[in-house]
Parts: structure tokens; C-alpha cells; sequence
């Protein structure tokens, strides 16, 4: 799933581009040092390949619904992990700018969400861990089933933290992880099939394809502990990032919470609000964080600025012919505009 | 039509509305991108009940729209077909947050409802932009700013390649899936071992393409170094045109106008 | 380089796959000449053709450009003299613009601004795409695309033109305005082509390959007409050689 401008804070937006650009910068590096120039238009080529496959649906039998390939795993598998990624990359940045499929700002999010799980955690951790320098049909089926299903886990988790952290959505987290996990399982799976039998057709009709991309390896090995390193740096950014912010504006979430109180409740709450409260407290991970809990909390503070101005009869009214009237003229700009330009 | 050919229309088609020819088009992309940049973010730097405060916004995409000469309804398309994740994250918002905090005459909403509809308009001004940026200026013109702006080399070359064969590749994918749908004639969704062979096959002659493109290369003198010839300046109106933006942008995001111009004229009457 | 011989002594090309591709070719191909490389497909044209840039290096034997034996310390030079325009339009036109395509090869010799746009804009005009220079190469025509690519070559100023099926696939009129151009080009031409009827228009002379061999090589009508040798490399006479389908005449 691609992560939409609408629903991440400037705060996640900034520091999840800021990693992505890291690691884009990071590959570029690492690419440049291999100087195959054999690379470049190999990884331009297959970014297309896989943009055209991706459009590819096919019917996955049992369930009516179709499927469609990611490609993360198989880029990784022929052009090793840091090619793989800046052609992960490129294809989300197209799907941003043309469909509008993931947000600009949200680039970072789902470069990192969709890119560097498959092509630098479970690609060289388990996919190669489990086929090694001999691939045979069994192990390419059970590491692309594996390499899948987790990359797609940790990426579908990724989006849960990002969405809760920006606090523009109030869905709660215990039921955004049972609504993603499951269906990226499902993704995930399809996704594994899918690579192992493409793998297996290069394989059997042309094997000198994956033995010169698995010897080529050599090159790109990656070490553990600078992934390891680069996440500790990325969560210490985006820990300090959302400190920052909370300390200094007092961001939606806690105005929300603060003018909880002394407002106006409804009546009786609704069977689903009930369930999934219920559920939500279950699994109560960041008990803190802020979910929609009615219950009573400290006096609502002079509200700042930039937050909802006081909540009145009068003003409310207000409110709505001032927005009509921007509207209004605003329509009209455009309209005045358009009129300029045709003449 | 199928699925393959609909999505290739569609980039053909925003790749021509780039060469389009009005002082927008004109500008050099940087300042674009830019721009685009700073209504996101400033869109987003909103508290999620917003709603009024976002009206002003909508200034940046009508008017780049009507000077641009970009079809609206077709953009307006093209923003729908994306929206179902965010409707679908959004919308558990009315359904968590019940708390009423605004009131029109009698009828009370709930803070979920408001946050839900603001989800709705970021959504909309912000897909919006994305694609207006396309559409004004094109994917090569992306492309050269993205250089100019610091990002690296061996990227952004990838991506123009990228771009240049995704017509090729989707041509070749279309073919294929037309000649196997000329030939089946019980479903119209391809089963899985029809569809790893068109993959596999388009795979393979992408690997053999890449090997063509490479030997073009070397035949042209090709070293390993990509070079690209500068042909964008910035001058005074691609400035002119990022500043004064987002100057505006500074100026609603600070202040509340629809609330502003309410109030005025409630108070006129 | 002092004129512009191609030599092929004693060649033989086998692939990796052990397929043998070039079964000992020899020939000899002086400055100006323009020769019609024929044969069926799989003979071996255009493996030959790859050899005349170095791309594939000879299992024994080799070829001379010039003063020089095409060897892999040499390509550089080999590249300036010799350009090859290939079968495909679309594998050689990759930068985002003609311009930046036609442009791709003088940037790489070195050439810069000013010189580089003359050298191009020149180029263009020679096949006739001057209008085109600000396009994407996908949204170019089979015929534009192919008179794109020869620009592409042009522009780096070769003394060997190499070309492989350059009327493939063009409608009839924007081959006879290639064919039209090739006339006026002074390069020496090697071309490997199906096209028979467009070979006797360039070419005086025609080299006919079979299964890795040259079978024949002389002046190009006399080589046509000898149905011997077509019949044994697997060739038809050319269309204007063949009887007349209304009347039944034939020209001999």
C-alpha cells in the first residue's frame, strides 16, 4: 500500500525523505564503485520491465481477485541490492508523479516502506541465506516465499507507524495492524510465488543469467552493521524530529485531547466504536499516544494560533460564509484565467 | 481497452500536456518543483480538524490549472482512481472519534467527520499538486532540476532510462497480453502459468534489449560517463514565481482567511 | 587513418554457446566503396557486422580498419571510423531527445557547446530532422526513428558507415527517401540487408554469406543473376529481376 501525502505529518514526511535520500545516495555510492557501466541501461530497462509487469494482472485461482507483481525481489536478484533499490525507487517516484499513486513528500515513506526492506534486509538475509551460490527449484520457492512474505510484513509496518506517528488518522493502532498484517500476508505470498516461478523460468531457459548475477555479488555485499547502524540513526532523526515538534507546537493529537474535555458527548456509543475500542485497549502498544479514549483529561489550554478557533455559535456561521466567499473567489480567478488563455 | 493500454494512455497523455506551451510550461522546473514542495508541506503542517483554513489553497491548483490549460476533469479523474487507500485509512475517523465540536444550527458533527473531510481536501490539494508538477513541466525536465538540485548522478540517469523505455516495455507487454486474450476465449483474466510466461518472456527480451542499448552505447564512444547537456537557467521569473507563492502559502498557513473574511462581512451585516 | 581499407583475414567467430558463427571470412573492402553484405537469416551478417566496431572479438583470425587490427586497446579509435546503425531504432535511440541522442556520441569525443550543436544540428539536417530535435524518441515514427539513428551515427563524422536492415520495416515512401540519402553519402557503406532491390540501387558490389562462408563477391548485377549461386546460399533474385507480372518479360 502506498502511503498518501494526506495522511503523514511534515514531521514523518521530512525525516522519512531524509532516509530515503540517504540511501539513495548511499546505492548511487555503492553502484558507482561496482563500474559495471553494463548497470546503467540494464537498470533503466528492467524498472521499465517491471512498471509494464506490475500492469500485468493475472487471476489468482479460488478467490476471484487478481494479482500483480512488486518486484522488489526480483530486481535484487538480478542486479543486486543497491541497483535493485534506486530502480525501486525510480519506479515510485513515476507512480507518484504520473498517477498520483503515493504522495511527493510520502516518497520517502514508500521508498523506504517498499525499497530497502526487500532489497536490503530480507533480500541478503534470507533469500540468499536460504538458495546460496546453488540454486535449486525447492530453495528459490522457500526463499522467495519467505524473503516475501517478511519483506511485505515489515513494509505493511512500517506504514502502520508512519500513519499513527502523524496523527492525522485516529484509526488505532491494534486495528490498523490486524487490517494490514493479514493482507499483506496474503500479498506477501502471492508475491513470493510469483518471483520464485520467474526466477525459475530465467533459470531453466537462459541459467547463465542467474549464475552471472549471483557471482557478480561478490561486489555488493552487504554489511550487517551498517544497516543496522543506518536504522539506529534513522530512529534517533525521527525520535528527535517528533520531539521537537511535539514540545514546540502543541501538534493536533494533544489539542485533541486537551479540548476533550468540557465537550459535548454523544448519547450512546456505537456498537463498532465499542468492539474496537474494546479491541484497541487490548492491545494497547502506546497506551499514551493519544487514541481517542473518552475520558477525562487536564483543562483544555488557551488554544495557539494555528489550532481550531473557538467553537461558537456565532463564529460558526461565520466560518462557513467566509469559506464560501474564498471559494467564490478563487473559482473566479480560475475562471478569469482560463478565459485569458483560450482567447 | 485493457489495463495495460489504459495506464500507457494515460502516461503518453500527461507526457504531451507537459509540452504544452504557457508561461507556466515555460518556467525552469526547479522553481516547479519547488513550489510543489512547499504547498505540501504547508498543507500538511495543518492539524488534522482542519478544513476552512484549506480553501485558500485551492488558489494553487485552479489557477496553475487555468493558466496551464490542463484539463480539470480529467486530473479530477485521475485524483478519484487513487483515492481509495486514504478513504479507506480515513474513514475510520467518524468511526473512532465521536466527540461533537462544531455545530451548524442544530445539527452537531463529530470531530471524526471533520478530520475525515480534511483527510479528503489534504488528499486533494496534495495529489493535485503532484500532478499538476508533471503535467506543467514533464518527467525529463523533472529529471534535469532533480540534478541540478543535488541528487546523483547515476539516479537520476537511471530514471530518464527508465522513462525513456517504459513506452517500449508497455508496448511489448500490451502486444503480448492482446495476443493471448485473441486466443482465449473462456476468461477474461489470464490464468498464472499464461501470465509467468508473458513475464518471464518480457523479461527476457528486456535483458537482451538492455544488451543492444549497451552496445549502441560503446558504439557512440560511451565511457561509463553519462553526460548531459545544461539547457535550464533560472531567472528572474522562475524566482519571482517561487517567492511569491510562497510568500501566499505563509500567509494562509498563518492565518485562518475564510475565518477573516467571515467575520468581516457578519460584521458588515 | 590513411584510406579507409576493411579487411577481413581468414575470420572465424564461434559463440559462446559453441555455435559456430563466422566459418572463415575473407574480404577486402576498399575507401568508397558501398557493398551489400546478403545472406539468409543466420548466416552470419550480422555477426560480421559486430565485428567491424569490435564488439566481438574474433576466435581467430581478425579484422583491420585502416592502418589498425581491431583489438580491444584500440576500440576508441575503432568507434570514431566506423559507425554502425543498427536493426532496431529503439535500441539506439535512449537519451530523453533527438537532440541529446544525436548529441550522445561528439559529447563523448568531446566536443562542447557551440561545436557540439553544429556539429548536431548539422547531422539533423543531413537526414532531414532538423524539426524533430526537441522530441522524445517516443514519440518519433518507425521512419523518423531510423533517420534519427543515421544522424545519431553521422554526427561523429565516421569514415565506415555500417548498417544492418536499414529499410526494414519502412513504408515505401520514406524508403526510397532513405535510399535517396544513402545515395549522397561518400562513406564507404557496408549494408546487410534483405532488400535486394535497395542493395543493386547503392551498391556496386555484394559479399553473399552462407552458414559463416562467403560464397560469392563481385559486382552486384552479375552476382544476382548467377541463379546457381542464389539457389545454393538460399537467396530469390531480386524483384525487378524477376518476370514482369503483367507482361512476362523478364530483364536479364
Amino acid at each position: 500500500m502506498h502511503m498518501a501525502d494526506a495522511l503523514i505529518s511534515p514531521a514523518i514526511g521530512t525525516t522519512m525523505c531524509v532516509v530515503s535520500a540517504g540511501l539513495i545516495a548511499y546505492s548511487c555510492k555503492k553502484v558507482r564503485e561496482t563500474a559495471d557501466d553494463r548497470k546503467i541501461p540494464l537498470m533503466g530497462v528492467l524498472g521499465a520491465f517491471i512498471f509494464a509487469a506490475q500492469m500485468i494482472n493475472f487471476s489468482i485461482p479460488a478467490t476471484g481477485s487478481s494479482g500483480h507483481l512488486g518486484g522488489g525481489m526480483i530486481l535484487s536478484i538480478l542486479l543486486g541490492p543497491y541497483a535493485a533499490f534506486l530502480v525501486m525507487a525510480s519506479v515510485l517516484v513515476v507512480q507518484a508523479l504520473f498517477f498520483g499513486d503515493g504522495g511527493l513528500l510520502a516518497l520517502g515513506c514508500n521508498i523506504f516502506n517498499l525499497g530497502f526492506f526487500p532489497c536490503f534486509i530480507v533480500y541478503p538475509l534470507i533469500y540468499k541465506k536460504v538458495v546460496g551460490n546453488e540454486p535449486a527449484k525447492g530453495k528459490i520457492i522457500t526463499g522467495s516465499l519467505i524473503a516475501a512474505i517478511v519483506g511485505l510484513q515489515l513494509g505493511a509496518f512500517m506504514v502502520v507507524l508512519e500513519t499513527l506517528f502523524s496523527g492525522i488518522s485516529e484509526l488505532p493502532f491494534g486495528v490498523f495492524v490486524l487490517l494490514m498484517q493479514p493482507i499483506h500476508l496474503a500479498i506477501g505470498v502471492v508475491e513470493g510465488i510469483v518471483t520464485a516461478a520467474v526466477v525459475i523460468f530465467v533459470w531453466n531457459a537462459r541459467p547463465e543469467i542467474l549464475n552471472a548475477a549471483t557471482h557478480s555479488k561478490q561486489i555488493g555485499q552487504i554489511s550487517i552493521t551498517k544497516v543496522l547502524l543506518g536504522l539506529i540513526i534513522a530512529v534517533v532523526i525521527l525520535g528527535g524530529a517528533l520531539s521537537w515538534f511535539a514540545s514546540t507546537n502543541p501538534d493536533g493529537l494533544e489539542w485533541a485531547m486537551f479540548k476533550t474535555a468540557g465537550v459535548e458527548e454523544l448519547e450512546s456509543e456505537g456498537w463498532i466504536h465499542e468492539s474496537l475500542s474494546a479491541l484497541q485497549k487490548k492491545m494497547a502498544f502506546l497506551p499514551d499516544y493519544g487514541f481517542k479514549q473518552n475520558e477525562p483529561r487536564a483543562e483544555p489550554e488557551a488554544s495557539s494560533e494555528l489550532s481550531w478557533p473557538a467553537i461558537e455559535p456565532g463564529t460558526s456561521v461565520s466560518g462557513i460564509v467566509g469559506g464560501g466567499l474564498t471559494l467564490f473567489v478563487i473559482l473566479l480567478i480560475g475562471f478569469f484565467l482560463r478565459r485569458r488563455k483560450v482567447a | 481497452m485493457n489495463n495495460i493500454t489504459k495506464n500507457y494512455m494515460d502516461i503518453r497523455y500527461m507526457d504531451i500536456m507537459a509540452s504544452g506551451d504557457s508561461l507556466l510550461h515555460r518556467l525552469d522546473p526547479r522553481a516547479k518543483l519547488i513550489t510543489t514542495l512547499l504547498f505540501i508541506v504547508a498543507v500538511i503542517s495543518f492539524d488534522r480538524y482542519t478544513i476552512l483554513a484549506f480553501i485558500p489553497f485551492f488558489i494553487y491548483p485552479i489557477v496553475l490549472i487555468s493558466a496551464g490549460g490542463l484539463p480539470a476533469g480529467y486530473l479530477l479523474k485521475k485524483i478519484l482512481w487513487v483515492s481509495p487507500f486514504a478513504v479507506l485509512v480515513g474513514i475510520f475517523n467518524p468511526v473512532m472519534d465521536r466527540e461533537i465540536i462544531y455545530h451548524i444550527g442544530s445539527i452537531g458533527i463529530s470531530g471524526g467527520w471533520i478530520s475525515f473531510f480534511s483527510i479528503l481536501m489534504r488528499f486533494l490539494l496534495t495529489v493535485s499538486a503532484a500532478l499538476i508538477l508533471i503535467a506543467l513541466t514533464g518527467f525529463n525536465a523533472v529529471c534535469q532540476a532533480l540534478t541540478r538540485l543535488g541528487v546523483p548522478r547515476p539516479f537520476v540517469v537511471q530514471l530518464l532510462f527508465f522513462y525513456r523505455y517504459i513506452f517500449v516495455l508497455v508496448d511489448e507487454a500490451e502486444r503480448m497480453e492482446m495476443a493471448r486474450s485473441l486466443r482465449s476465449f473462456n476468461s477474461r483474466s489470464m490464468d498464472f502459468r499464461t501470465f509467468i510466461s508473458i513475464i518471464g518472456h518480457l523479461l527476457l527480451r528486456s535483458l537482451d534489449r538492455a544488451e543492444r542499448i549497451y552496445l549502441a552505447m560503446r558504439s557512440r564512444g560511451f565511457d561509463g560517463n553519462i553526460r548531459m547537456i545544461k539547457t535550464i537557467k533560472l531567472g528572474w521569473k522562475d524566482l519571482t514565481f517561487v517567492a511569491g507563492w510562497a510568500i501566499l502559502f505563509i500567509v494562509f498557513r498563518m492565518n485562518n482567511i475564510p475565518m477573516r473574511l467571515g467575520d468581516i462581512v457578519m460584521e458588515v451585516f | 587513418m590513411s584510406h579507409h581499407i576493411v579487411e577481413a583475414i581468414d575470420l572465424y567467430y564461434t559463440y559462446p554457446d559453441g555455435t559456430v558463427g563466422l566459418n572463415g571470412v575473407s574480404f577486402r573492402i576498399t575507401h568508397g566503396e558501398s557493398v551489400a553484405l546478403i545472406g539468409e537469416n543466420g548466416a552470419g551478417k550480422s555477426t560480421l557486422l559486430l565485428h567491424m566496431n569490435g564488439y566481438l572479438s574474433a576466435t581467430r583470425g581478425g579484422i583491420r580498419i585502416g592502418d589498425y587490427l581491431v583489438s580491444p586497446n584500440i576500440l576508441n579509435t575503432v568507434r570514431r571510423s566506423v559507425g554502425m546503425v543498427f536493426q532496431n531504432s529503439d535500441d539506439q535511440l535512449f537519451m530523453p531527445t533527438v537532440f541529446e541522442d544525436v548529441a550522445f556520441g561528439p559529447m563523448n569525443l568531446g566536443l562542447e557547446r557551440e561545436e557540439l550543436n553544429n556539429k548536431v544540428m548539422q547531422a539533423l539536417e543531413t537526414v532531414d530532422a532538423a524539426h524533430l530535435k526537441n522530441r522524445p524518441p517516443y514519440r518519433l515514427s518507425h521512419g523518423e526513428k531510423r533517420s534519427v539513428a543515421i544522424a545519431t551515427v553521422l554526427a561523429m563524422s565516421p569514415d565506415i558507415l555500417v548498417m544492418d536492415e536499414p529499410t526494414s520495416s519502412l513504408d515505401p515512401m520514406s524508403r526510397a527517401r532513405l535510399i535517396k540519402l544513402l545515395k549522397t553519402f561518400h562513406h564507404t557503406k557496408i549494408i546487410a540487408t534483405h532488400d535486394l532491390d535497395m542493395a543493386m540501387d547503392l551498391c556496386e558490389r555484394a559479399i553473399v554469406l552462407h552458414q559463416g562462408r562467403i560464397t560469392g563477391d563481385g559486382p552486384i548485377i552479375k552476382l544476382l543473376q548467377d541463379e546457381e549461386l542464389l539457389h545454393r546460399s538460399r537467396l530469390e533474385k531480386p524483384l525487378r529481376m524477376q518476370g514482369c507480372p503483367i507482361c512476362g518479360s523478364s530483364i536479364n
